[in-house]
């Protein structure tokens, strides 16, 4: 009240303590979460899948930092946002992919669906499954490729979605190679179990609620189950294509997806619409990242319409 | 209360840090001089009833209330009043203060005189002539809440010991110490409004608390002491209310609307000591913690007493501080220095070295929905944020901005750290200036 003999203190807003959580802490425990998937992969298509992973991670990278120091920005790779979106990508793509397209889609997802849309928190789409239409359009026949199965004495074969919708001769790999991962796909997308050990993880450390990925999936199986008439054909579905790495890592991406949980409800049940229709009508065999890119145009109204009450709103 | 259990307000879980909690109340011994604000309530200032060189008693009346929202002060120590000037205080207001010389004696004034409670109005009477006011950040005089036109309409009591701020552990202490003046003053407020049920929210993690109140209200049926689970802001009052009766205080209401009258329990223990001895809010129990304190205490403070002096009290500092607050961590005001007094409403002062004292670096928002998700007022942070930015009133309340507590839920887990809740104090100014454009317009 009288002169003030110290001006030493520090004067903030409230609240003064912090949960501890950063956004870096976020992402590397995404990042956590994927490699049993990583490691799966590259132990099911040899270690070519990790170059490709690499090259993904590192020209995500590069591209941000390309574009901050042109348009002379504040560095942010050390969010480590760059590196969940390199993986993500590197993982929804064949091993035996070619160098040079997997440059232009990293660059493509940091550059054009992040960057230009204002950074971190702004794109409006998943940058991963942006990037992955965007090559399934520009590489058709590079990205319909898929690695070949070292992990046992097999040799390449079509995708399990192909062959359910008689796109390529062949059988069906037993479930439990399914489970495993050893069957025909991107290097990341085989392995359930792995895909579902990053799946518990991120909800342990409450990174991701339940929602979205419960329900994507289980409608999927669902509206399988009762256009197949087949638990088992259903059980298929749900454990081919990008599915799982999708619903547990690209439509719970915190941007570009409701932030309520009847949102994410929502937000799942329309991917797992979009994903079904397209798996049984379209022309591409697979239909995850188009869902979840197709969803993503809508979470903006997904978020209004299922807007909380607040506690004692009174209509005017 | 089905309702309540069915669809339960979301908080966030911070760390209790209750360290004082096993800490006796003391009191301190009476500071060379105090400084008494006459801005310790929200409404009007207090008129200053003393001047320049009066001799002064503990208890005696120093300012008289200024208005029906307002609140008397009664000098703190016993001596001489030095000066009365004006002051700034912590939230930017100018008012007079008042300046008191201790002569060490504390003295009780001699006019005291227990209050005649035999009715409704006779208590609120009372409580205006105490001089309490509530704890809640504004201040809120104690002696509206008995402004009570109907009586039937009382159904319940609620009374808040929830005490979910870290570190703060006064209440705690007044629920252990002074559990008799609980009991009276439960028993006190339930005979003059005849009400369905009291309820006493206690935070779960308080367990010796609950106990003895239970103890303490075994033989009364109407006395419920609820145990509630350890979730901030568990006591902000609408939480408290929901929580305990499952009623919502609807926006612009009072409680008294839903039929609640809710009061913490220090300040019903005040009020109660003021019934039964006629000493009116002259003191406060405080905790004084946080990483620079070396002795942490919970401590009777005579208001006006400067912080400084509350701190060489509990030993000085062990780290220099970097931070001092007014209250808990998750609410409290960060003061300038050390010379800012005790006021009416101070339940804790907490004092932090560098490690604790510095503030995180605001990152963009990445729409974790972390913020949306934990607001007990189930308020959507990043839609304010929007329609803030846009300075859009009507957006501003259609997200129903003044709604919010300000309880900070939302900034504490925001891993981002984005000043939300100084966001949400700025966006309620931009909806006021568009309400009254609003009105203008409509006039």
């Amino acid at each position: 009240m009288e002169q003030a003999k110290e001006s030493k203190l520090i004067v903030s807003v409230s609240p003064h303590i912090g949960s501890g959580r950063t956004t870096r802490g976020i992402m590397l425990d995404v990042i956590i979460a994927l490699l049993p998937a990583l490691i799966a992969g590259s132990i099911i298509f040899g270690i070519r899948s990790l170059l490709v992973v690499a090259v993904s991670v590192a020209s995500c990278l590069a591209g941000e930092t390309l574009f901050n120091l042109i348009t002379k920005r504040k560095h942010t790779i050390g969010d480590l946002s760059a590196v969940v979106t390199g993986l993500i990508l590197g993982l929804n793509l064949p091993a035996n992919i070619g160098i040079y397209p997997v440059v232009i889609g990293s660059l493509f997802a940091i550059i054009v669906i992040k960057c230009l849309f204002g950074g971190l928190g702004k794109n409006f789409a998943n940058p991963a499954a942006a990037a992955r239409v965007m090559m399934l359009l520009a590489f058709s026949n590079a990205m319909a490729g898929t690695g070949e199965i070292k992990a046992v004495d097999a040799v390449a074969s079509p995708t399990p979605l192909a062959i359910m919708k008689g796109m390529a001769e062949g059988r069906l790999p037993k479930l439990t190679d399914m489970l495993l991962g050893l069957r025909g796909g991107a290097i990341g997308e085989t392995c359930a179990i792995a895909l579902l050990i990053g799946f518990a993880y991120l909800l342990i450390r409450k990174v991701i609620t339940w929602h979205t990925t419960v329900v994507y999936v289980g409608c999927v199986f669902l509206l399988s189950w009762l256009i197949y008439r087949s638990p088992e054909l259903a059980l298929y579905q749900v454990l081919s294509g990008g599915l799982l790495i999708g619903a547990v890592f690209m439509a719970t991406d915190y941007v570009t997806t409701p932030t309520t949980n009847l949102g994410k409800v929502v937000f799942g049940l329309g991917c797992a619409i979009m994903t079904v229709l397209i798996r049984k009508l379209g022309a591409y065999p697979e239909g995850v990242s188009f869902s979840i890119l197709f969803m993503n145009l809508f979470t903006n109204y997904i978020d209004k319409l299922t807007r909380r009450k607040p506690l004692g709103e009174v209509k005017a | 209360m089905l309702k309540s259990f069915l669809d339960p307000l979301s908080g966030v879980h911070v760390p209790h840090r209750k360290n004082t909690a096993h800490l006796e109340a003391v009191r301190m011994p009476p500071p060379e001089s105090v400084v008494i604000p006459t801005v310790m309530h929200i409404g009007a200032p207090a008129k200053p009833v003393v001047k320049a060189g009066d001799k002064v008693a503990v208890g005696q009346l120093i300012a008289e209330p200024g208005g029906f929202i307002s609140a008397p002060i009664h000098a703190s120590v016993s001596g001489t009043v030095k000066k009365v000037e004006d002051v700034v205080l912590s939230n930017g207001r100018q008012a007079p203060a008042i300046y008191i010389d201790s002569d060490g004696e504390m003295r009780p004034f001699e006019g005291l005189k227990k209050p005649e409670v035999d009715s409704l109005s006779a208590l609120a009477d009372a409580v205006r002539e105490s001089g309490i006011v509530g704890l809640g950040g504004a201040g809120f005089p104690t002696s509206v809440k008995f402004a009570i036109k109907d009586v039937s309409k009382v159904e319940f009591i609620v009374i808040n010991g929830a005490e979910c701020e870290p570190y703060i552990t006064s209440d705690t202490r007044t629920m252990l110490d002074f559990t008799d003046l609980i009991v009276s003053g439960v028993h006190r407020v339930s005979a003059l409004t005849d009400p369905k049920a009291v309820y006493i929210g206690v935070e779960k993690n308080k367990p010796k608390a609950i106990k003895k109140l239970r103890e303490m209200f075994k033989d009364d049926p109407k006395v419920i002491v609820k145990g509630l689970p350890p979730m901030y802001p568990q006591g902000g009052e609408k939480v408290l209310i929901y929580n305990t009766t499952g009623r919502i205080v609807p926006e612009g209401k009072l409680p008294l609307d839903v039929g609640v009258v809710i009061l913490n329990v220090t300040t019903l223990a005040n009020i109660e000591r003021y019934i039964t001895t006629g000493m009116p809010l002259v003191e406060k129990l405080i905790t004084v913690d946080g990483s620079a304190v070396k002795e942490p205490k919970n401590v009777f403070v005579p208001i006006g007493t400067r912080l400084s002096d509350v701190f060489e009290f509990c030993g000085g500092f062990k780290a220099e501080p970097k931070k001092i607050l007014y209250g808990g961590p998750m609410m409290g005001t960060a003061v300038p220095d050390l010379t800012v007094p005790v006021i009416k409403n101070t339940n804790a002062v907490l004092a932090f070295a560098e490690k604790d004292a510095g503030v995180p670096e605001e990152t963009p928002c990445i729409r974790c929905g972390n913020c949306v998700n934990h607001c007990p007022m189930r308020l959507n942070p990043p839609a304010i944020a929007k329609a803030f930015n846009n300075k859009d009133g009507e957006a501003l309340y259609r997200q129903r901005v003044n709604l919010c507590m300000e309880c900070g839920a939302c900034s504490f887990i925001c891993p981002a750290h984005q000043p939300i809740v100084q966001r949400h104090k700025l966006a309620k100014i931009v909806l006021r200036d568009w309400q009254n454009a609003q009105k203008g317009g409509k006039a």
